[in-house]
């Protein structure tokens, strides 16, 4: 399916204003006060609102909306769980547990940059190094994947080749972050996270209010669970209002394993590991100012994450009984008593004939399950006569099996044409204020955390502009060479979950033992981010299937296999964060406890309370 | 109950809900419970940050 390309009257004016007003409050905040710190300059507070909102647009991107709410038409509303932790782990335990410790701790020592703060806390300019490095390189990742989910509903929306609309928004991306747009302009932020909430709101209430209420809609699409893709059932797909099913040791648990391990908890848990929200804490003017924010962030995320993820479910539904028709010949009964079938799709030639369409993924005919509404007699191909079916089926089928392309796809269809502008503005909104976010902590890993540390003879460099602005470059460049060049299954998903369970493993334990325990050594941080970076890559590398796949090492050291545990099922569908990030935890208590405590005055200086 | 008959589902579809009213009770308790007292260091702190950003 693809959108539609017209534009009209209402477009440009919904357009116009939405950009007069993120103008005018731009120019509003450039003329005065415009962000955190400049709020703390001045001893004002910002309101919490402002804060709080200004974080969650931090937090959320297109990787969220698109990404993952095409994950849930995917899986199904397992994934509110995700929306659980964001709400538990990233609101509640981030700004209760660790937003005043990592303020205090970032003012005590003068750190301005994650790896900063974990270099002045364990005293190792190589520690500040080692984890600039791993933002610098792997922050594109994540970038690319804010990117990804951008450009595809652009190219849906508008019409466009995805390769076409990857490049505007790669240009808008240059245009906003080379010449300074980083700074985050506290006042435009809340305005387009408003225009967010708003979009949000419409589009659940427009979801359910299609499907006729909202236990009637969630009864619909639990009654289509007989509809799922029969090599999603095979991985253990129950239905979209169902978990999958649970167990060790048979591939039909292997969904379980991706939903759980990848999906919600390495994005769940990584989100508090994520140095460009970590930063946020320190720019924060006191524990009131948090303590006032958790109310809003959590309102803010639950809209956020708790929509797409419900709306893409839902999508399922809508399709099933709002969708184009399709047709096709039965291949297989599902249930009679409600006309489901599995249906060998085809399509009518220039010549009035009926043809299979063939998937290109596996160059064979293309199947899904119908929901049939029509009969009627054709001619195929091979001027046979037989029962021609027409009928609507689930979003997976309209997307091609793209869970990338399930919100695009069901915006443009089931919503007004100016609603799906309003919704790429915001979606714009919530990409750049990530991207910009992104880059400003690529630009300060390189400069401030590996151009300055690595200076000559052991003495720091002088700060170089050049330097952060050639690595914010090469950070965009890079992502959208990974955006260009990788569009597999759920991609935009898995690069923020790999991302994320990378910082979760690498960083987590080094900066919470930071945080709370004076016993943890420089040593013992050092070698907890060395396991669990490690065994994240290795896992990576040679485990975790799609991904090794994809890489390709993996098949070279076996001879072809997918993983090194190929044989044994479910182990190649389990996320490193399962692995990497105990053994992480592990090493850091392990080396702390056999190594030279830290400076008594140095840790005065870190607590002095 | 609500169309959805997985139990986890729903646990996780209330959990949510429940965490954000607990979200909103523990704002309004704590609305004025802690300090807001901005320091010289916090300061310091502020002006380098704004330097930093400036610089970019």
């Amino acid at each position: 399916m693809s959108g539609t390309s017209s534009v009209g009257w209402i477009d440009i004016v919904v357009i116009l204003a939405y950009l007069l007003a993120t103008g005018y409050l731009g120019w509003l905040g450039y003329r005065g006060t415009r962000s955190a710190a400049d709020f703390l300059v001045g001893g004002r507070s910002a309101h919490p609102i402002i804060m709080a909102v200004s974080y969650g647009a931090t937090f959320i991107s297109t990787a969220a909306i698109v990404g993952f709410g095409g994950v849930a038409g995917l899986f199904g509303m397992s994934l509110l769980w995700l929306t659980f932790l964001n709400i538990g782990v990233g609101i509640l335990i981030a700004f209760i547990v660790l937003g005043e410790p990592t303020r205090r701790l970032g003012h005590h020592l003068g750190a301005h940059t994650f790896p900063e703060l974990l270099g002045l806390r364990y005293q190792s300019r190589g520690l500040q190094v080692f984890a600039g490095a791993i933002i610098f390189l792997c922050m594109p990742l994540y970038a690319a994947a804010v990117m990804t989910g951008g450009a595809v509903f652009a190219a849906t929306q508008f019409g466009i080749d995805f390769e076409v609309a990857l490049l505007i928004f790669a240009l808008v991306t240059a245009a906003y972050v080379i010449p300074g747009g980083l700074k985050a302009v506290m006042y435009t932020d809340t305005f387009q996270g408003f225009v967010m909430v708003i979009a949000m709101v419409f589009l659940l209430w427009f979801t359910y209010s299609s499907l006729g209420g909202v236990t009637e809609a969630h009864q619909y699409l639990t009654d289509l669970a007989n509809m799922v893709p029969p090599p999603l059932q095979q991985m253990g797909h129950q239905g979209w209002t169902a978990m999958p099913a649970f167990g060790w040791g048979a591939p039909s648990y292997d969904l379980w394993w991706t939903v759980i391990t990848a999906i919600i908890l390495g994005v769940g848990i990584g989100v508090l590991a994520q140095p460009q929200l970590i930063v946020r804490f320190m720019t924060v003017r006191s524990r009131r100012e948090l303590d006032r924010a958790v109310p809003i962030g959590a309102i803010f995320i639950m809209l956020m994450t708790g929509t797409p993820f419900l709306v893409g479910s839902l999508s399922n539904a809508w399709f099933a009984q709002h969708g184009p028709i399709l047709h096709g010949k039965v291949i297989a009964e599902i249930e009679p008593a409600k006309d489901r079938a599995l249906v060998e799709l085809m399509k009518k030639s220039d010549s009035g004939e009926w043809a299979t369409i063939v998937s290109p993924k596996t160059n064979k005919p293309a199947t899904a399950s119908m929901i049939v509404s029509e009969h009627a007699p054709a001619v195929d191909a091979t001027g046979q006569t037989f029962d021609l079916v027409g009928g609507r089926s689930t979003a997976i089928t309209y997307v091609k099996g793209d869970a990338d392309q399930i919100i695009p796809v069901f915006i443009a269809s089931a919503l007004p044409h100016w609603f799906g502008i309003v919704f790429f503005l915001a979606l714009l909104a919530a990409a750049m204020s990530t991207l910009s976010s992104q880059f400003h902590t690529i630009g300060t890993a390189a400069g401030r955390d590996l151009y300055e540390r690595l200076g000559d003879k052991g003495h720091a460099r002088e700060p170089s502009l050049l330097v952060m602005r050639l690595a914010i470059v090469a950070g965009l460049l890079i992502a959208v060479t990974i955006s260009y060049m990788v569009r597999q299954e759920y991609v935009i998903a898995r690069f923020t979950a790999i991302f994320f369970g990378l910082c979760a493993a690498s960083f987590l334990p080094a900066y919470i033992g930071g945080l709370f325990f004076r016993r943890v050594t420089k040593a013992g941080a050092l070698a907890s981010m060395t396991v669990g970076m490690s065994v994240s890559l290795f896992w990576l590398l040679l485990i975790k299937a799609k991904e090794a796949s994809a890489i390709g090492l993996v098949q070279w050291v076996t001879g072809g296999k997918t993983s090194l545990l190929a044989d044994s099922p479910n182990w190649p569908s389990v996320d490193p964060i399962i692995v990497a990030f105990p053994a992480a935890l592990l090493t850091l208590i392990l080396v702390s406890a056999i190594t030279r405590p830290p400076d008594a005055e140095h840790l005065n200086r870190c607590f002095p309370d | 109950m609500l169309g959805i008959d997985d139990p986890f589902v729903l646990a996780a579809y209330f959990g949510i809900i429940a965490l954000a009213v607990l979200s909103l009770i523990y704002g309004l308790i704590r609305r004025n419970a802690a300090r807001d007292e901005v320091t010289p260091e916090d300061r310091q702190w502020a002006l380098e940050e704004k330097k930093v950003d400036d610089e970019i």
